[in-house]
């Protein structure tokens, strides 16, 4: 017989395979090897997070106690599935647009970003999953206590609920290891849908097995299995129709609802036509996946003695027969379909906690707002995982309020119809302009409140939350508003009961709210956006004018995004206008790309709040409203092919204007330079030829002899280093240079550059992580070093920092090797950053440089040859250059 | 020859209709679920639970051969981001 320690390895490396896919599938998406991730294959597998521990034991018992039901629960997804030409796609298409992070932030972004709906629909969805994680928490303990069962230690409920506890930290870990290491909800969690994708194989390859075992292997072939079917009790259940279609109705709209389908669904969707493909196999999955319900029920109620649990038959079937390797494997099969389902639905509610409730109130509670210091991330980071622990705390209180002994199949369905309260809004935001968000808040609100009070409450048993006698009377005696028999209609399934009741009322105040208010404007705006999203091929401006600078802006991004990933989208953005650096115009396009971004990471109320902060503008402009109010859509989309057009002439314009204002700052450094240059070449030409006349004429003594020539030697030398500089230059500029190249060690490199540039000792201070360095290099690292030597002088002579101190940060991504050159001084003014890598150019305060302005413009020469990159990095707080290195040769050195 | 249809853009003519048949695969789907709450549940001529299975599998069958045709068949509409390199 199995031991039940050995059950308990078993499952320990099963997880540890499942963190070795999913590590390894993080690993291929960091190197960019992430097609096949991306398939539709993964995709579809990745929706099987529909079918839970409720499907793989709940679906037998469910059978086994209501016949053909269980079906419904699968029709119904089916239904939306192949329908998917008229939500989902929609759906898909509007989170991609608006880059939606969760089923929260759909309904706040629709309804004008409001943040206190948000909140309402994360409470919905918390409250809505909880009995859903504790029917998980509870099938894996039992199906655990049906192995103790096996070596002859009958477990009591100590150790069930110590079952249940181990099982709920144990998934805490793996959530938070892989679902809170990226930020961006929109960059996808690939080793979280990989190791899903790999538990719904296993899922399914489970019951399928234990499937064909049951029907070939006990029951001797099709034929004698459906012979036992219509002589079992199961074909004396009769169905009732209410049932049958309310059933269908929750299952197929909660198949949109759920925080953790809309997860896998809209937000981790990586391409539209996967949906094409899911919308026959995902269906494919649940027929088969459902197809051996049936028979092990019937096998099971013939084989099991009277009142085991027909919950459990999937595993105690092939116990009961001796085969304990197929046992072993179905209780895998189950594992997987619990473990992934808490998984996926723990990071979709942590990222509607953290964006919709943690960070709004961190942020209120900063003075500063949205130039705040620090780093956003880490508090959203943080937030997330404890509200994944939270979550599955939830979970298990109510696993330990509920008792652990109710049929798995009511748990789910009390769940569903919970999620279910958000299909009016979401669908009433989808297809009809006219909804506004007082609408939404009512018959949200009213809907959860109907909901609670008729089956979520009496959930925990008559007595337990909700007193008996107001079960039976209703509260002060009031009889129409008994829990399960709301206005007096007696008799109704209490399920039915609760899904009728509080579709019609959510429904209603929906529309009755929606008809009597109206909506803002950015409401309208954003009403329009998602109604019309497959005509809307261009959005609409949500931003009018701005007067933020593009480095206040650049400084926030980096403390919610990230340097690297700021600095990229800026980059990107001022390439796309014609200019260099990092620093684009801020044009109401940009913003709105910027919100979109932010709104990626921390939800769109909180990104359109902190934007704001920043832009001081109007949000939406008179002209935005007319177009909202303007019906006819041709006149739209005919401006829009001339906005098209037209900002391709921008684009042009402003590298233009760019150019001209450069070329005149220049002709004016010229002119300066020209006498600045004249001025350097004189003054040791002069005091040259004073000195050789005074030896030519001779008569002098050797000691003063001697230092005349040195007079002359040493200005000999200031000519010559001038005029290698600008031979250097040129030569570079003509191309004329030979690269030494030779293999060597950055870390080297920077020391020997540090040392060369021959710093004093009260001069500025260097702060460095060697550990950072080690990258092996293949270039001309002479040529490297002297860029080096340059931009470490420089800070030297500049920095005007009380304590000047220069970072020297070293980081690798797959765009190659950077080096930045960071000090703590006053920094360089936006307007002459366009300049200083000009030749002859030099900012203000010539005497004390002592150069003649050609360091940098080398500089940016060099890099030019040896295929790198330098500029400059603003929002850095002082002076920062970047030097980017060539990535073949890192890449080759590798 | 003589009888040549008038139709110019039939390609996009025939992607509307299979719009329009994809859109109408969910009703059927739904009414077809339905019909086994109209057999009669006992007397003689009740149906047995055996046929029920046997009928809604072959159903469930038949929606996913019809999506899968029609996924093949549809172009959907370019996505957005597909636009911008048009």
């Amino acid at each position: 017989m199995l031991t039940f320690n050995l059950l308990v390895v078993i499952s320990l490396a099963y997880v540890a395979f499942l963190f070795t896919i999913a590590f390894a599938a993080e690993r291929r998406a960091a190197r960019g090897q992430d097609a096949w991730l991306r398939s539709p294959l993964i995709y579809t597998l990745s929706l099987s997070i529909y079918c839970t521990a409720w499907t793989f034991y709940g679906a037998v018992g469910y059978a086994a106690r209501s016949g053909l039901e269980y079906l419904t629960i699968y029709l119904g997804p089916t239904i939306v599935v192949i329908g998917w030409w008229w939500v989902v796609r929609k759906l898909v298409r509007i989170g991609r647009a608006q880059r939606i992070t969760s089923v929260a932030d759909l309904i706040s972004s629709r309804f004008g970003k409001s943040t206190a709906l948000g909140v309402l629909v994360t409470l919905i969805a918390v409250v809505a999953a909880t009995p859903y994680i504790a029917l998980q928490l509870q099938s894996v303990t039992l199906s655990f206590a049906v192995f103790a069962d096996g070596t002859g230690t009958s477990w009591g409920e100590g150790e069930l609920n110590a079952a249940a506890l181990a099982v709920a930290a144990g998934l805490v870990l793996f959530t938070i290891l892989f679902g809170t290491r990226n930020l961006d909800a929109n960059e996808r969690h690939h080793g979280v849908v990989m190791a899903i994708a790999a538990e719904a194989v296993i899922k399914l390859c489970a019951l399928v097995t234990v499937g064909i075992f049951v029907v070939w292997g006990i029951a001797g072939g099709p034929a004698q299995t459906l012979a036992l079917i219509d002589a079992s009790p199961i074909s004396a259940w009769t169905q009732s129709g209410s049932r049958w279609v309310g059933l269908t109705f929750v299952s197929g709209a909660a198949f949109l609802c759920l925080p953790r389908m809309f997860q896998v669904l809209v937000v981790e969707n990586s391409d539209e036509r996967h949906l094409a493909t899911a919308s026959w196999a995902f269906p494919l999955y649940l027929m088969v996946m459902s197809l051996f319900v049936v028979p092990i029920a019937v096998v099971g109620l013939n084989l099991m003695p009277a009142g085991s649990n027909p919950d459990l038959f999937v595993l105690t079937v092939p116990l009961s027969q001796g085969h304990e390797g197929l046992a072993v494997f179905s209780f895998l099969g189950g594992f997987s379909s619990a473990t992934s389902m808490v998984i996926v639905a723990t990071i979709a509610l942590s990222t509607m906690v953290s964006n919709h409730i943690v960070v709004p109130l961190w942020l209120s509670s900063q003075r500063q707002g949205a130039m705040m210091s620090g780093d956003v991330r880490a508090v959203v980071l943080l937030s997330r995982r404890l509200s994944i622990a939270g979550v599955l705390g939830l979970g298990y209180v109510y696993y330990r309020l509920s008792g652990g002994g109710t049929a798995l199949a009511a748990i789910g369905l009390i769940s569903f119809t919970g999620a279910v309260q958000i299909l009016p809004a979401m669908l009433g935001g989808l297809f009809w302009r006219g909804a506004t968000r007082w609408g939404a808040a009512a018959g949200l609100t009213l809907g959860f409140a109907v909901w609670a009070w008729s089956l979520f409450l009496p959930s925990f048993g008559a007595g337990a939350v909700i007193p008996a006698d107001v079960l039976a009377h209703g509260p002060w005696g009031i009889g129409w508003l008994r829990p399960q028999a709301m206005f007096g209609i007696v008799g109704m399934d209490p399920v039915v009961h609760a899904v009728f009741w509080s579709m019609l009322v959510n429904a209603g105040a929906f529309f009755v709210g929606s008809v009597l208010t109206f909506p803002t404007p950015m409401e309208r705006l954003q009403g329009a956006q998602f109604v019309n999203v497959f005509e809307h091929s261009t959005g609409t401006r949500a931003w009018a004018q701005s007067a933020a600078e593009a480095e206040d802006l650049l400084i926030m991004s980096q403390r919610i995004l990230g340097p690297s990933e700021a600095q990229a989208i800026f980059q990107r953005e001022a390439a796309r206008q014609g200019k260099v650096g990092y620093l684009p115009d801020v044009t109401p396009g940009f913003v709105d790309l910027l919100e979109r971004e932010l709104a990626g990471s921390v939800g769109a109320a909180t990104a359109h709040a902190m934007i704001g902060q920043l832009i001081e503008g109007a949000s939406v402009s008179v002209e935005d409203l007319i177009r909202v109010a303007d019906e006819a859509a041709q006149i739209l989309e005919y401006s829009n092919r001339l906005e098209a057009k037209s900002a391709e002439q921008d684009r042009t314009a402003r590298a233009l204007r760019d150019a001209n204002e450069k070329l005149t700052a220049l002709s004016i450094q010229k002119d300066a330079f020209l006498s600045q240059i004249s001025h350097e070449l004189r003054t040791p030409m002069t005091s040259i030829r004073s000195f050789s006349e005074i030896l030519r004429d001779g008569g002098m003594e050797a000691v003063d002899q001697e230092k005349y020539a040195g007079i002359i030697h040493a200005e000999a030398l200031r000519l010559t280093r001038l005029l290698d500089d600008l031979l250097d230059l040129s030569v570079l500029e003509n191309g004329q240079v030979t690269l030494n190249v030779e293999t060597g060690s950055l870390r080297d490199l920077i020391d020997r550059a540090v040392s060369a540039a021959g710093l004093r000792a009260d001069g500025i201070r260097i702060a460095r992580r060697k550990s950072d360095e080690a990258v092996p290099l293949t270039t001309d690292l002479d040529r490297l070093t002297q860029v080096f030597i340059n931009l470490i002088a420089n800070a030297q002579k500049y920095c005007t920092a009380a304590q000047p101190e220069l970072r020297i940060v070293v980081q690798r991504s797959a765009g190659g090797t950077t080096v930045d050159f960071i000090d703590n001084g006053a920094g360089i003014e936006a307007r002459s950053q366009q300049v200083i890598f000009e030749k002859f150019s030099r900012l203000a305060d010539h005497g004390k440089a002592g150069g003649a302005g050609l360091g940098l413009a080398i500089c940016r020469e060099i890099m030019a040859r040896l295929g790198g990159t330098i500029a400059y990095l603003p929002g850095q707080g002082g002076a920062a250059f970047r030097v980017t290195l060539p990535k073949a040769e890192a890449l080759a050195a590798e | 020859m003589s009888r040549s249809p008038v139709f110019l853009a039939r390609a996009s003519y025939r992607q509307r209709r299979l719009r329009d048949a994809i859109r109408a695969l969910p009703v059927l789907g739904g009414v077809l679920c339905l019909i086994p709450l109209l057999w009669p549940h006992a007397g003689a001529e009740a149906q047995r639970t055996s046929s029920a299975i046997i009928y809604l599998f072959v159903v469930w069958t038949l929606l996913i051969v019809l999506a899968a045709v029609l996924s093949r068949l549809v172009r959907p509409d370019p996505a957005p981001d597909a636009t911008e390199d048009a």
